[in-house]
């Protein structure tokens, strides 16, 4: 059973703190006083995930029948399961995806069911690349379904291939995937990595259109998403449920599959990564020490291929099926179990090293909206009850924020990071002036549909994930970032942490609280 | 004087009565000293160092399936079709290290074991056993059981012998019988491509593209016996074989409707059954070098 996390604070005798610099880290003395917070170590993984799988298909939660009851010949099957922006990184195969939808084929093999379509729940990401559905599914699902048309990638854009189902009470549209929608089951297959994810955002968001999709991914709800990883006080968890309520009510039989991971994220060779620094071993040290210095002398793209070949050795700890909201609720309670660690109050700075990775630069690049979706998005909100750092306090975060867009996934973003950021960085005036645009412009439309594109509007949403910190904080500071980028960005860049610091204090005052998230692993501040 | 007694084995006396001779080969040879640590190590550098880059300039192997025994702990039981003297180093170094290394192969013992320096090396280079695969041999059950119980895998052919025509023959029930007895798993393995490599009676191999796909590892059920457990594993190969011809998802199917085609081909004329077999047309040999 691994340890659970908590908060140290830095004395005299504390080593220097671990933090992730985009493909590579750096130890920083922190001033004594200052506080870290240290992830869990990874829970214990189910012994045998296939039956434990099994057992979920034949003992589903809420108000469903066992998966074998809903399976009859003759019917219409759709499988739906999260794309490559989970779980981060990829996970070592075999897959839980393959895992799962190898379970449901079975029983559905055993029910003599034909009509079996797969579909990618892109919503607005870019289409997946054939080696990354393999990896996802496996060999044995991928070469059955894919060369037969039946393995698919939702489309956001495909009129003839979504369906409006209506509006919710608070008039939001509902327009989903057609074969999702008319199937006699829907199956949805989710990785839950964060407390943001599944419950009914898999099917509202996953296989939704921009039409739909536009009511939750604004400036307005991500503002009021606080944080957007408590699902209690999320409003975009709240619109998602509204649809959610809407998609169930209008017929469409969903048979959702959470399964839950540890996070066991990296591989032997950066196993210290995620170990407390006072106990790393003298083979740690040298690690480090090795892996640091190659690291340097690295050309950035060679480094880059590294890390991204990674595979992380996760470890399922749950797996749930059955009623969606039935099952979010035993998955939840299965995240926070991993990755809930207290924090008493606030801080006036919030520290912290940004890896390599995102969900949205899997085998990409990570860009400078990607750096600012990661921390001020993702790290900044993996709170529930209060943000970490206190309002009009300062974020300071590592990352080396390269000027560099991969053009064939990222296409809009170096639009909008030519256009827009160079006239404005506030998130409302983006929306009311850009949005549309490239929201509707054809050729982003083109490339999402037919290349590996994000959707045209998918730097906005970047930017608008950052919407709540934006409006917190009093400033954010970026070390070893690339200047030009981080001025961009709207954010000051240093060049070492202790740089950092002082200027922190012309924004909070001296002698400031310092707090550091020690994060990935992957933790979730449970700020009182 | 050299080349006589007692340089030479002596002559036996005329008035003495000649002991019984001691068999000490076929399912008689003795083969606890391959067990041996010393013997271990050999088997393993002549497995990873001799057999392994044999195998791959004939077969190129394609591994399918091992996601499949990730969570399986030694020891298990693979039982897999039988078409060539390749399967046997082919599945060995096939097999994921855990297992690898402690494995024993159940081989025939009126073909591997027929003198003393045949088994030695048969012993020694695969780690086989002696079976008796004509008849039902408690001997050679008792020393299968005795491998398995002490932490050792198998790797069994339960058809007795190479395919004589390309289809399959008939399961035995050795597999089963063992894992009924053990309470250990069956890996189910099929094997595609050695005959094209190497078939029976052929005298030079042809290097060609071999598959070897696992299974789910099987356990026998409450009210399973040899005979029915058997069949299931027979089955479990015809699947795995249903899987390289097709795809999975309709392997899954036609096994699930009880459609999955036999591993004996069609019960007709020798010549329709070689017909129907049609290996060069059906699957023709890659000439890999020199293209």
């Amino acid at each position: 059973m691994g340890r659970p996390g908590f908060v140290l604070e830095v004395d005299r005798s504390t080593p220097p703190t671990l933090f992730f610099h985009g493909e590579g880290f750096r130890l920083e003395p922190l001033p004594v006083g200052s506080r870290v917070v240290y992830p869990a170590e990874p829970l214990e993984p189910i012994e045998d995930p296939d039956d434990a799988i099994r057992h979920a298909l034949l003992h589903p939660l809420g108000d469903r029948e066992p998966l074998p009851a809903l399976l009859f010949p003759g019917m219409k099957l759709t499988i739906a399961f999260d794309d490559i922006s989970l779980p981060l990184p990829p996970m070592r195969a075999p897959d839980v995806r393959q895992r799962v939808i190898e379970a449901v084929l079975d029983l559905a093999a055993e029910a003599a069911v034909d009509d079996v379509v797969l579909i990618a729940a892109l919503a607005l990401h870019r289409r997946m690349h054939d080696h990354e559905l393999r990896h996802a599914l496996g060999a044995r699902v991928f070469d059955a379904f894919e060369p037969n048309g039946l393995l698919l990638q939702h489309d956001a854009e495909d009129p003839a291939n979504l369906v409006h189902l209506g509006h919710t009470d608070q008039g939001e549209d509902v327009e989903i995937n057609r074969r999702a929608a008319e199937s006699d089951l829907l199956v949805y297959v989710n990785i839950n990595l964060v407390a943001m994810d599944g419950g009914h955002k898999s099917v509202a968001t996953g296989l939704a259109s921009y039409r739909s999709l536009r009511h939750h991914h604004n400036v307005q709800t991500m503002q009021h998403s606080r944080s957007f990883m408590d699902q209690e006080r999320s409003e975009l968890h709240s619109s998602n449920w509204r649809m959610g309520r809407l998609i169930a009510a209008s017929g469409v039989k969903v048979f959702q599959i959470e399964t839950t991971l540890n996070n066991d994220t990296f591989p032997k060779p950066f196993a210290f990564l995620q170990k407390r620094e006072w106990e790393w071993s003298a083979r740690d040290r040298a690690s480090y020490f090795a892996a640091a210095k190659a690291l340097d002398r690295t050309p950035p793209r060679i480094a880059r291929s590294l890390f991204q070949t990674q595979r992380a050795p996760y470890g399922i700890t749950g797996v749930h099926a059955g009623e969606v909201e039935a099952v979010h609720a035993a998955t939840t309670a299965n995240v926070y179990r991993q990755q809930l660690v207290p924090v008493e109050g606030q801080t006036d700075v919030l520290t912290m090293g940004l890896p390599y990775i995102c969900p949205y630069n899997v085998n990409s690049i990570m860009n400078p909206i990607l750096v600012m979706c990661l921390g001020l998005g993702y790290f900044f909100n993996l709170y529930r009850g209060k943000p970490l750092v206190r309002q009009g306090g300062v974020l300071i975060m590592s990352h080396p924020t390269p000027w560099e867009f991969h053009p064939v996934h990222h296409p809009s973003y170096i639009d909008f990071f030519e256009q827009v950021l160079s006239e404005t960085t506030d998130p409302v005036e983006i929306e009311a002036k850009f949005e549309e645009d490239f929201a509707t412009d054809p050729w982003y439309v083109h490339l999402y549909r037919t290349s590996h594109a994000y959707h045209g509007v998918h730097p906005f949403y970047m930017w608008y994930w950052g919407a709540h910190a934006l409006q917190h904080l009093g400033g954010v500071i970026v070390v070893g970032g690339d200047p030009k980028a981080v001025r961009r960005l709207g954010f000051k860049p240093a060049s070492s942490l202790r740089d950092a610091l002082e200027m922190a204090e012309d924004v909070v005052g001296r002698d400031p609280s310092i707090t550091h998230i020690h994060n990935p692993p992957i933790l979730l501040a449970d700020v009182t | 004087m050299k080349g006589s007694f007692p340089f030479t084995a002596p002559t036996w006396p005329g008035g003495v009565e000649r002991r019984p001779l001691e068999r000490r080969t076929g399912t008689d040879y003795d083969i606890a000293w391959a067990r041996r640590y010393p013997a271990r190590v050999a088997r393993a550098l002549i497995v990873d160092q001799v057999l392994r880059p044999v195998v791959r300039v004939l077969g190129s192997p394609q591994l399918h399936g091992l996601d499949r025994l990730e969570a399986l702990e030694p020891p298990a039981i693979f039982a897999a079709n039988h078409k060539s003297h390749l399967d046997t180093p082919l599945l060995l170094t096939s097999l994921p290290d855990r297992f690898r290394h402690r494995a024993v192969v159940a081989a025939g013992a009126d073909y591997f074991f027929p003198n003393r320096v045949t088994g030695a090396v048969s012993a020694l280079a695969i780690g086989a056993f002696p079976i008796e695969r004509r008849r039902v041999s408690r001997r050679s059950a008792d020393l299968a059981a005795e491998f398995l119980d002490d932490g050792w895998s198998l790797v069994i052919f339960p058809e007795g012998g190479r395919s004589p025509d390309g289809w399959g023959q008939a399961f035995r029930g050795g597999a089963a019988y063992l894992a009924l007895r053990t309470g250990l798993p069956v890996v189910p393995v099929h094997l595609e491509g050695t005959r094209r490599v190497l078939k029976r009676g052929a005298k030079l191999p042809t290097p060609a593209t071999v598959h070897v796909t696992f299974g789910a590892p099987l356990r026998p059920g409450d009210g399973d016996d040899a005979r029915s457990f058997g069949s299931r594993i027979e089955a479990a190969v015809a699947t795995l074989a249903d899987e390289r011809a097709t795809d999975w998802w309709t392997a899954r199917r036609r096994a699930a409707t009880g459609e999955t085609p036999s591993l004996a081909g069609p019960r007709t004329t020798s010549w329709r059954r070689t017909w129907a077999l049609d290996e060069s047309r059906r699957q023709p040999a890659e000439r890999r070098w020199p293209r």
